[in-house]
């Protein structure tokens, strides 16, 4: 930062402590910051989250004089839930609102919805969420887990004797691409450590699937063959009645396990989990993880709550995407603090081996060619108090594959990111 | 004397029990669990304080530090725990601790177990006993024991016992032909029994299924059925019921904490209250203006829908709410080794018959109930007889309202609380409205089983996906062939 900017970057937050009112922030000038995360319909209940701590995050990094001396002003847009409005929100922010960056979306299905729209426009996306894999855009910066970064680790330790040894899998999930993908590379996965395909069952529920009653009994009817785990991939709040009706059949973590790769702490928020103590979650990140950046980061984001009077503000609770989402915006600012400019180019090239502290307790950095992070895994128990207890972690970060190794033909592909895939 | 001598045995181990809790805490995992096992072979009365305080997460009362345990050694500490209830004096232990072995007793327990078989009285216990005996039996070098074991278990419904028949009788496993053959016999039985204990589970889900969707629908049956408003903001009469329930939890937990087992009775009438109220007030507001404009309606109550959607969203956030299950409430009957009725889900199927009780009661024994019965069949003859038919109008669609609070209350127990839950009823609703013909509370409880029957049926043999596909097409077949719906109400009342 050059004297000039800092004078500049000085008097501005100077100025702004003085007046102490916003819509000066409009008047000087700003760099624009997209956010795309439903704010209604059935995502809402995940991706409302990630917008409060996109917004905190750019108030942390404003408070702190901005990036190469501008404040950044955040944009915020509904997509509704509605998989084409996302594609026509992202090209409203890239063509109109003419935003260096966008931070947003959560299914699969919106991902690719808005992907054509940033490799046309050359945008640049920072998607925050756990997912399938199978993509590696130069237009998109994945700062969630791939596969390996999260599926396979948690049906290792299922089968390790730590994890209870299961020798058959259950695997139940919403009918839609992130699940079904998923499943596919954990079979081949299984076939590879010599699980035969009588021991795998594979079921979907359409979503928002609100009935688990066939289901449950079909599990303990599967379970009554050898030890089992259900390896679940059910999304949304369809969680909750598959939870609950488990509870009542009397299914407990010590006979059946369930492995969670999409129930985090927020969704936990809307069950008892008194009756769910010892079900698995496999993240990169916990709440309950202890270390001075996640305390600072968790009392940040409660104090933020209160302060904006978020609706259940006294148990707001931090999850695995909303870390990813804070990394991937203090990454992002780091970048162009190092590029000098918001040039997508440019910025893109700067984010390659970029470094954060995170609040995982490890230092998590950009790889250099894939666009995916370096994130350590984690598996946590459910507790009775709705958070998770690590009961396994990996000793290191572990690098993105998000071509799967187990789906054919993934073997030919670029380790780089190439448009159009 | 005994009592003294009972005391002394008692304080005797308190100081190594003490120590052994420090060292288990203490202990790596791998010693954890040889420390588990071993005191699972040769258990020991006065270890058992210890083991609860560890089933419960600490090693002593009052000790802040908590245990880190996985789900492996849960499970150890759990047939441990099992294991050293069998020395409890009360029976009723004994059972549930024998029954807890059948699922996880190990070999190395076979000399404790045998030794409390013989000289168990209560007869159930036993019996539960002999049976964690037969699993473990099935080893034996014996073939007359091994004989015993495998008519024992023929005799039991347990779907572990399947398995280890099936495995016994995997190519050469048992080598004994008398074995075998009974082998054969018992799994035979076995199977009986556990298709029986299926096919009555499933007729259960079903029923419950039902049940849901009844109390999804007799509001709409009052609103849609009988006053003929197309009312799309029928499910967030069922969302506002279900955060009537949350509010009520909520309050009562804060207020009277004595009495939160009793939450959801209490929400009951202040479920009712909420959405009548709201029911009440949107017709004189609103739908009242619209009667005979049926398109206009269907307008109109969906944007009535999105703003109490977001109204609730504003209030309570885009985050489902908790709504926890009163102990009562939770869990379940065990009927079968392979069926257990959650007691949720019984309730829920007694509260669909009680208020359509109710409900049939209110409009055929009530003066109420006769005026909107008369309002509906003829308003401008209903109205020459005197009837306020406005003032009909607005109770009728309170009181399928309210009704449909009452189902929110009875949704909350089993579903997610959040500000889409009517989204995802009032399609279902509709379904069972016009499946059973409009106009009649009897077509809505015959199609609602039926519905709920049907689907859960088809569930297991082509997926939950396919299905309800399935069951959408069925009924656009039917209604095709039958507009009018099961029942029909006949003659010249329908204008």
């Amino acid at each position: 930062m050059n004297r000039r900017s800092l004078i500049k970057a000085f008097t501005l937050s100077a100025s702004i402590a003085a007046m102490g009112l916003s819509w000066s922030i409009q008047a000087a000038e700003t760099i624009k910051v997209g956010i795309l995360h439903s704010l209604s319909g059935t995502m809402a209940i995940s991706e409302t989250s990630l917008k409060d701590m996109a917004l905190m995050t750019i108030e942390q990094i404003n408070a702190k004089g901005g990036v190469n001396g501008k404040l950044l002003e955040p944009v915020v847009v509904d997509p509704a839930s509605n998989w084409p409005l996302f594609a026509e929100k992202g090209r409203q922010l890239l063509t109109q609102d003419k935003v260096a960056v966008v931070f947003g979306c959560w299914t699969s299905v919106s991902r690719k919805s808005v992907l054509p729209v940033f490799e046309e426009l050359n945008g640049l996306l920072f998607y925050p969420v756990q997912y399938e894999g199978e993509e590696m855009s130069p237009n998109v910066f994945y700062t969630g887990a791939a596969p390996n970064q999260q599926a396979i680790p948690a049906v290792e330790y299922l089968m390790s004797e730590e994890g209870g040894g299961a020798k058959r899998y259950f695997l139940l999930g919403t009918d839609y691409v992130y699940p079904r993908t998923t499943n596919k590379i954990l079979r081949a996965f299984l076939h590879s450590k010599g699980v035969a395909d009588k021991d795998i069952e594979e079921v979907y529920t359409p979503f928002g699937h609100a009935d688990y009653q066939t289901i449950v009994a079909n599990i303990k009817k599967f379970a009554a063959g050898g030890k089992t785990a259900v390896i679940s991939t059910v999304n949304g709040d369809s969680n909750v009645p598959f939870y609950k009706e488990l509870a009542n059949q009397g299914l407990k973590a010590t006979d059946v396990p369930v492995v969670a790769f999409s129930v985090g702490e927020e969704e936990l928020r809307g069950i008892d989990t008194k009756p769910l103590v010892g079900h698995l979650a496999a993240w990169n990140y916990f709440e309950s993880v202890q270390n001075p950046v996640n305390t600072q980061f968790v009392n940040d984001w409660k104090a933020y709550a209160k302060a904006k009077n978020l609706p259940g503000a006294d148990k707001a609770v931090t999850n695995d995407p909303m870390e990813a989402t804070y990394v991937g915006i203090h990454m992002w600012a780091q970048a162009v603090e190092k590029a000098g400019t918001t040039d997508v180019d440019k910025v893109r090239e700067a984010l390659a081996g970029q470094s954060f502290k995170a609040p995982s307790g490890y230092t998590l950095t950009m790889d250099k060619t894939n666009h995916h992070l370096h994130k350590p895994v984690m598996i946590g128990e459910i507790q009775d108090d709705g958070q998770f207890n690590v009961v396994w972690e990996t000793e290191q970060p572990l690098r993105a594959q998000p071509w799967s190794p187990f789906i054919p033909g993934n073997d030919k592909r670029p380790d780089y990111a190439v448009k159009g895939n | 004397m005994l009592r003294l001598l009972l005391t002394l045995l008692l304080l005797l181990p308190l100081a190594t029990q003490a120590s052994e809790g420090e060292y288990f805490i203490t202990a790596k995992p791998a010693e954890q669990v040889s420390l588990l096992e071993g005191w699972a072979a040769q258990p020991d009365a006065a270890r058992l304080p210890l083991l609860d305080n560890l089933h419960q997460g600490r090693i002593a009362e009052g000790d802040t530090r908590k245990l880190r345990l996985n789900n492996r050694l849960r499970g150890l500490l759990e047939n441990t725990l099992a294991s050293h209830q069998l020395l409890s004096d009360v029976a009723k232990v004994r059972l549930a601790a024998a029954q807890q072995l059948q699922k996880s007793a190990q070999p190395a327990q076979v000399a404790f177990l045998d030794r409390r078989y013989a000289i168990e009285a209560d007869a159930a216990v036993r019996a539960a006993l002999g049976l964690v005996l037969a699993n473990l039996q099935l080893a034996a070098p014996e073939p007359s024991v091994r004989l015993a074991a495998v008519r024992l278990l023929g005799e039991t419904g347990d779907p572990m016992a399947r398995t280890r028949l099936e495995a016994l009788l995997e190519p050469g496993v048992e080598t004994d032909t008398n074995v075998r053959t009974a082998a054969e016999t018992s799994l035979a039985q076995v199977k009986r029994k556990l298709l029986f204990g299926e096919l009555l589970g499933q007729a259960f889900s079903g029923l419950s299924l039902g049940s849901i969707l009844l109390l999804a629908a007799l509001g709409l049956a009052i609103t849609f059925g009988l006053l003929g408003v197309i009312n799309m903001a029928h499910g967030e009469m069922l969302m506002l019921g279900a955060y009537a329930t949350y509010v009520v939890q909520v309050l009562i937990a804060r207020y009277a904490p004595g009495a939160i087992e009793f939450y959801p009775l209490i929400a009951l009438p202040v479920a009712f209250a909420v959405s009548a109220g709201v029911g009440m007030l949107l017709e004189r507001t609103v739908i009242r203006h619209l009667y005979g404009r049926p398109l206009e309606t269907l307008l109109a109550t969906w944007g009535i829908s999105l703003i109490l959607i977001q109204a609730i969203r504003l209030l309570f956030g885009a985050q489902n709410v908790e709504v926890a299950n009163p102990a009562w409430l939770s869990g379940g009957l065990q009927v079968l080794p392979n069926l257990v009725l959650p007691y949720s889900r019984l309730v829920i199927i007694g509260f669909a018959l009680f208020v359509v009780l109710l409900t049939w009661l209110l409009l055929n024994r009530t003066r109420l109930g006769l005026n909107v019965r008369a309002v509906t069949q003829n308003r401008n003859m209903a109205a020459c007889c005197g009837v306020p038919t406005g003032r009909v109008d607005m109770l009728a669609f309170g009181l399928g309202s309210g009704i449909a609070g009452l189902g929110g209350v009875a949704l909350s127990q089993i579903g997610n609380v959040g500000p889409d839950l009517g989204q995802s009823y009032i399609i279902d609703s509709f379904l069972v409205v016009v499946l059973g013909g409009v106009g009649q509370l009897a077509g809505s409880l015959w199609a609602a089983f039926g519905l709920g029957i049907a689907n859960k049926l088809l569930e297991p043999q082509i997926g939950a996906v396919l299905g309800k596909i399935l069951i959408l097409a069925l009924i656009i077949l039917f209604i095709q062939k039958r507009p009018q719906g099961l029942f029909a109400l006949k003659g010249r009342v329908i204008d």
